[in-house]
């Protein structure tokens, strides 16, 4: 009897292993997520398409494009929490990939806000950016996500050494003003934008906490 | 219903008498029936006058009011969609987004509905709606709608003459401002269950203003009795100010002496002042207001150039002159 539940054990355990060990290095995972990850764009520009953005399309695909910006932002901020408190070390894979999907999303909200919004008109996009608060932020999220989606290959990792890792702690500074920037824009219901701020608290409230636990563990070690 | 205000303040519109004293409420007339009988009366005596065919969307007009009046306004005027004007609105009420108060307002319930009167005027009290409209002429106007947001849309308003309700309120000499005030109802207005804005939604206008033949108290849309989403059963439409000055669903009225509260000058001092003329010229923090897009263009079609007053310079910047219209916003 003892023996059968143990044995049971060992099964579900040894599938539960799976699932998490090696599910994830099939080869065809990673591409899966890959194409989920490119769903939200696929729904926008299939709505484009069949006009199925409601009565203001423009205004719908460049709120959706800078809400993924956001989602995929915090998402690539969990990995590395997500990956300590789980053990679970293959997530690591996607931190890049998630990563240049926040970078995607906000580069196509960008191009859409040029393209559907302005119409090309450079004079009125740099008014309009050194005037509003908001797109001013938004520009500079922009610019601050350049360096990084640029030095995201393998090459520049090697290259940049412990630097790469300084450059890449930009991502934090980033969030919290991709954030600022949803505030702004936001005339008086803050409900979603102050969701997204108490998740991106955790997120980085954790790596505080680490942050100040391993320093006290550092300073014990030296007395 | 909690809506019905059941006291002795129930007066009759005109004579000042209790109505209650005069008809049991169950012996009012349907609303409906109401209007679509003022609309026919209202009709012959129209007859051989005008009548203007609407300039597209008539597939999608509704005919709850039979022989309505269809009046110059906006003559010519390419209309937005019934669809898109009635599921894509602000309406806080019922959700902050545009799509929330088409499907949160459907069990709303506007009948029996009454309006409270008050302040600096002869004739107040509260008075049931078919008080209103028993006086009202009932007519057709289309009229151009400029969102603070920078979207806008072309709709054929049913309704009245604001000044002309007012009048019959026979406001004193010190009524130098009206305010409206919507409804507050959180059981039914589910918006209103989180403090979003300073419930209840007010908004007033100077006296002049309200006075003004432009002014339009809406009681439908395309022919039909107005959507819930869109400020059933009552509203106000001021065509040359942003949308929100627009008031729906409105309970109070109240003439004031002083300038009244509205509730998105609270909200935002800065961003929107108590005129919130529609002006090209006059900036706002968030939304350049030199042009806007209409309801129902697609990605390739360009935005429409936002004119003074919205169009309606004509017949308001009188109301205006020698006024600093980047001061007074």
């Amino acid at each position: 009897m003892r023996d059968e539940l143990d044995m049971e054990a060992i099964i579900k355990r040894g599938l539960y292993m799976q699932v998490k060990e090696y599910l994830p290095g099939l080869c065809f995972f990673k591409p899966l997520v890959f194409l989920l990850c490119l769903l939200p764009f696929a729904f926008y520009v299939s709505g484009a398409l069949n006009q199925q953005l409601g009565p203001n399309p423009v205004e719908t695909m460049i709120r959706g494009f800078g809400d993924w910006g956001i989602y995929f932002l915090l998402i690539g901020l969990s990995i590395s929490p997500a990956r300590k408190i789980f053990n679970l070390n293959w997530l690591i894979q996607y931190r890049r990939m998630i990563g240049l999907f926040a970078f995607f999303y906000v580069c196509i909200h960008f191009t859409s806000y040029i393209w559907f919004e302005q119409f090309f008109d450079v004079q009125e996009i740099i008014k309009d950016i050194i005037k509003r608060p908001f797109i001013t932020i938004g520009f500079v999220c922009f610019l601050m996500l350049l360096p990084l989606a640029i030095t995201s290959t393998n090459a520049m990792m090697r290259r940049l050494k412990k630097n790469w890792m300084r450059l890449h702690k930009l991502v934090y500074p980033i969030s919290i003003l991709a954030l600022l920037h949803y505030f702004m824009m936001t005339r008086a219901d803050y409900l979603v934008p102050g969701l997204l701020l108490l998740i991106l608290s955790v997120l980085l409230g954790y790596r505080l906490i680490r942050t100040i636990k391993s320093h006290q563990a550092k300073n014990k070690a030296h007395t | 219903m909690s809506i019905i205000i059941k006291t002795d303040r129930t007066h009759n519109f005109e004579q000042g008498i209790k109505s209650s004293e005069i008809t049991s409420e169950s012996a009012y007339l349907n609303r409906r029936e109401f209007i679509k009988q003022s609309g026919l009366l209202a009709g012959a005596a129209w007859a051989g006058g005008l009548s203007l065919p609407a300039t597209a969307g008539d597939s999608e007009y509704g005919n709850d009011f039979k022989g309505l009046i269809k009046t110059p306004y906006g003559k010519g005027e390419s209309l937005t969609s019934f669809k898109d004007a009635t599921t894509y609105n602000n309406f806080y009420e019922f959700g902050t987004g545009k799509k929330d108060p088409a499907a949160n307002a459907q069990q709303f319930v506007t009948d029996p509905w009454s309006i409270t009167v008050e302040g600096e005027a002869n004739k107040t009290g509260t008075f049931h709606l078919e008080d209103i409209l028993k006086h009202a002429q009932i007519e057709e106007r289309i009229y151009r709608f400029r969102c603070v947001e920078a979207w806008s849309m072309t709709v054929p308003w049913v309704g009245f003459s604001l000044a002309d309700m007012l009048k019959r309120f026979d406001p004193t000499s010190k009524a130098k401002y009206v305010e409206f005030e919507t409804l507050y109802d959180p059981k039914q207005m589910p918006g209103q269950k989180r403090r979003v804005l300073d419930w209840p939604y007010r908004d007033g206008l100077r006296m002049d203003e309200a006075m003004n033949p432009l002014c339009f108290m809406a009681v439908g849309l395309y022919g039909r009795d107005l959507p819930n989403q869109n400020g059933a059963p009552i509203r106000l439409v001021v065509p040359w100010k942003y949308g929100f000055k627009n008031i729906k669903s409105i309970v109070k009225i109240k003439f004031t002496e002083h300038e009244p509260v509205c509730t998105w000058n609270v909200t935002g001092p800065k961003e929107y002042g108590f005129y919130s003329n529609v002006n090209p010229n006059v900036d706002h923090p968030r939304w350049s207001q030199a042009t806007e897009r209409k309801l129902g263009t697609n990605f390739w079609e360009p935005k429409t150039k936002t004119q003074l007053f919205n169009g309606y310079a004509e017949q308001v910047a009188h109301l205006y002159k020698g006024m600093d219209l980047t001061k007074y916003f």
